[in-house]
């Protein structure tokens, strides 16, 4: 179900957009246009979002992608195009129906937060509701439930100023998810936020949206956010789409040599996941097998740990080559009494730097799980280094597989 | 040869039209100008009609809750001093014509900044007339003033207003111009009208501001109001205005202290109503 379609939108900024438009019709570039006053914010795009997807618009400062966002809520009147919305185009609105649009349909995060400073958490958050003239008493009702879903119970009369960035932002959130509207637009969302908050925010972004199903427009000028979080990517230069497309579409066949450029640079220890680089876990071994059986099997593998299952692929835990021989010398009947039940494992999500950190700290091969902690494959030392030294060549090995629940 | 260029005749222009708006609008102003004078006597008796040491304990007491304890405690002193030297009907009767002053004078103020800052073209009109306003040397607008609104503390009260309002409209205006560019699109973005904009988010946050402009207009009000005696305005400005034409200095001096301590006590309250609080105001 397509939600949004946007048809050669074009938005130009300056005294006399018409005389920008005829300059741009007459294939004159942005430099060119620039000097006569005008500002092309963007040109002739089009694209569109599905029901429930979570499109990432991407591209660096001055692509436009800003300016796009905000004429999908007309925050920006487009010079040229139209944008359907469940098959209205909402740039023929007029005042009357745009309101009930914005307060209704569409809501939008920022930045820069941009929470009123005099106004309560819970006010915040029941802003849109407010402007709706909701009644009190259910406004603040859906704020309360809006700011439990993004984990700030017993905020709610707290002031913005007294919270963190990334609390500031869930507020953001919350403001937004509190009027219900289908469609959320996200500026920037985490760049305002930590390294280590902004990766908390995408997975709880990724969670909300498994169970709520939104249709989202993301903007943002990191790759690697887009690639974690886009279930497709619209790349953005001057204006311009450059190239639309899933990720591994982005990663695999770049469009041109910008796109390329872009994705080079690509931090594929976070686009990697456990999914995509775990072998075949060819030989387990059960708590009832004996130390000898065990360690014959291991031979085999040529490796110092093994991991232990139940009958029906259940991870049990590992047992390491030390521990195995020490328990052939005791005479052991089986290994039941050696395993190590609290080993590490693996998410088929886990992103590779993850993964990587964890293998500092645990020398054996690490198994990766499914929900019910059933074996689905292990990830060694040697996978891990052949998975970043092919992604550092030109053919990218595996992200293809990169998995397309995100 | 330099060619003698006449006089421009500016004044007589400006005196034919006074005299016309005298002939054909007086009865007007003379009307508001009744209904003026009847609210400061009756605010004026009403508060002598009190006890002075209630008065001065309702001041400390409204200090206390807004300002802290030395604020209060710095007024009652000087209240005190005030009562002590005799000068408590003048100044109940200054603080009347400050009080009413400002009152028109934030009536006007705050519509039009408000004005001024949503609209471009009402700024490009505004700014420069509040230029005007604020350097015409403030004793000019005495001398109209007569006419229209005879002798006494109503024309007093107009050249105060016309004197005091340009510090709320212009720091109105700034207020509301400082609310940062995101929160009027975050406003926007979730479909309010311009009334919510303005009630909701623009006017609160331009509250700390605002205030500070309306502590100005007070603050020129009260100089006003000692100047405006030349035109028997009375009050603590009408003992001054004695003392300089009986050459008594001691005299002069006890009134300007007691001008002085009301300015302070008037300054530190309404400044901190403008800064504490400012937030409160959510709806």
């Amino acid at each position: 179900m397509q939600k949004i379609k946007v048809e050669h939108l074009t938005k130009v900024f300056g005294p006399h957009p018409e005389q920008a438009l005829r300059l741009l019709d007459a294939g004159r570039d942005n430099a060119h246009i620039r000097k006569t006053g005008h500002a092309v914010g963007i040109a002739d795009v089009s694209f569109d979002v599905g029901e429930g997807e979570l499109l990432v618009i991407m591209g660096l400062s001055g692509s436009g992608k800003s300016t796009l966002l905000r004429c999908l809520n007309l925050l920006n009147v487009p010079s040229r195009g139209s944008i359907f919305v469940d098959g209205e185009d909402v740039t023929r609105y007029d005042r009357e129906r745009l309101l009930d649009f914005r307060r209704r349909k569409i809501s939008m995060v920022f930045q820069h937060f941009a929470l009123f400073p005099h106004r309560s958490v819970a006010d915040n958050a029941a802003y849109g509701l407010e402007v709706q003239d909701v009644a009190p008493d259910e406004r603040r009702a859906r704020a309360v439930e809006a700011l439990e879903l993004v984990g700030l119970k017993g905020w709610e009369d707290a002031r913005p100023d007294q919270l963190s960035g990334g609390m500031q932002q869930r507020v953001g959130l919350a403001r937004a998810l509190a009027v219900k509207s289908d469609i959320l637009l996200m500026d920037e969302a985490f760049s305002a936020l930590d390294p280590l908050i902004r990766r908390d925010m995408q997975q709880e972004l990724a969670s909300l949206q498994r169970r709520m199903r939104k249709t989202i427009v993301f903007i943002t000028h990191d790759l690697d956010e887009a690639l974690q979080i886009g279930d497709r990517i619209v790349l953005m230069k001057d204006g311009r789409v450059v190239q639309i497309g899933t990720p591994e579409e982005i990663l695999n066949r770049p469009a041109d040599a910008y796109v390329e450029r872009f994705v080079e640079n690509v931090d594929m220890s976070r686009v990697l996941t456990a999914r995509s680089v775990m072998g075949r876990a060819r030989e387990v071994a059960h708590p009832q097998d004996g130390p000898r059986t065990v360690l014959r099997k291991m031979t085999e593998g040529s490796d110092t740990s093994m991991l232990v299952v139940e009958r029906d692929h259940t991870l049990v835990g590992a047992v390491t080559l030390d521990a195995l021989d020490a328990a052939v010398r005791e005479g052991r009947q089986n290994i039941a009494g050696l395993i190590l039940r609290d080993a590490p494992s693996l998410d088929p999500d886990t992103p590779l730097a993850d993964i990587i950190n964890l293998m500092a700290g645990w020398p054996y091969r690490l198994p990766v799980v499914d929900e019910r902690r059933r074996l689905l494959g292990v990830v060694t030392r040697p996978r891990v280094i052949n998975a970043l030294a092919q992604s550092r060549t030109d053919a990218p090995a595996e992200p293809a597989e990169r998995s397309a629940n995100a | 040869m330099i060619p003698v260029i006449p006089k421009l005749p500016l004044a007589h222009g400006i005196d034919v039209a006074l005299d016309w708006l005298t002939a054909h609008i007086s009865f007007v102003t003379k009307a508001f100008s009744h209904f003026i004078s009847i609210l400061i006597d009756g605010l004026v008796h009403g508060l002598l009609w009190l006890p002075p040491w209630l008065l001065i304990a309702a001041v400390a007491l409204l200090a206390w809750r807004a300002a802290g304890w030395r604020v209060a405690l710095g007024s009652l002193l000087g209240l005190l001093l005030l009562w002590n030297l005799r000068l408590w009907p003048a100044t109940v009767e200054t603080f009347t014509l400050v009080l009413i002053s400002t009152l028109i004078a934030v009536a006007i103020g705050l519509p039009l900044g408000i004005l001024a800052a949503l609209s471009t073209r009402a700024s490009r009109v505004v700014m420069p007339v509040l230029d005007f306003m604020q350097t015409m040397p403030a004793f000019v607008y005495l001398i109209p003033a007569i006419p229209f609104f005879g002798l006494g503390a109503v024309s007093a009260s107009v050249a105060t207003v016309i004197f005091a309002t340009p510090p709320t409209i212009r720091l109105t205006a700034l207020g509301i111009r400082q609310v940062p560019k995101d929160l009027i699109e975050a406003a926007d973005a979730f479909g309010s009208t311009r009334r919510q904009k303005l009630f909701k988010v623009q006017l609160p946050m331009a509250v700390p501001t605002l205030m500070a402009g309306v502590n100005q207009t007070i603050m020129l009000s009260l100089s006003m109001v000692v100047i405006a005696a030349m035109i028997g305005a009375g009050g603590l400005g009408g003992v001054v205005w004695r003392a300089i034409q009986r050459l008594e200095p001691g005299k002069g001096f006890e009134a300007g202290i007691a001008i002085v301590i009301l300015a302070m006590i008037l300054d530190r309250i309404t400044q901190r109503i403008g800064r504490s609080p400012s937030a409160k105001t959510a709806k």
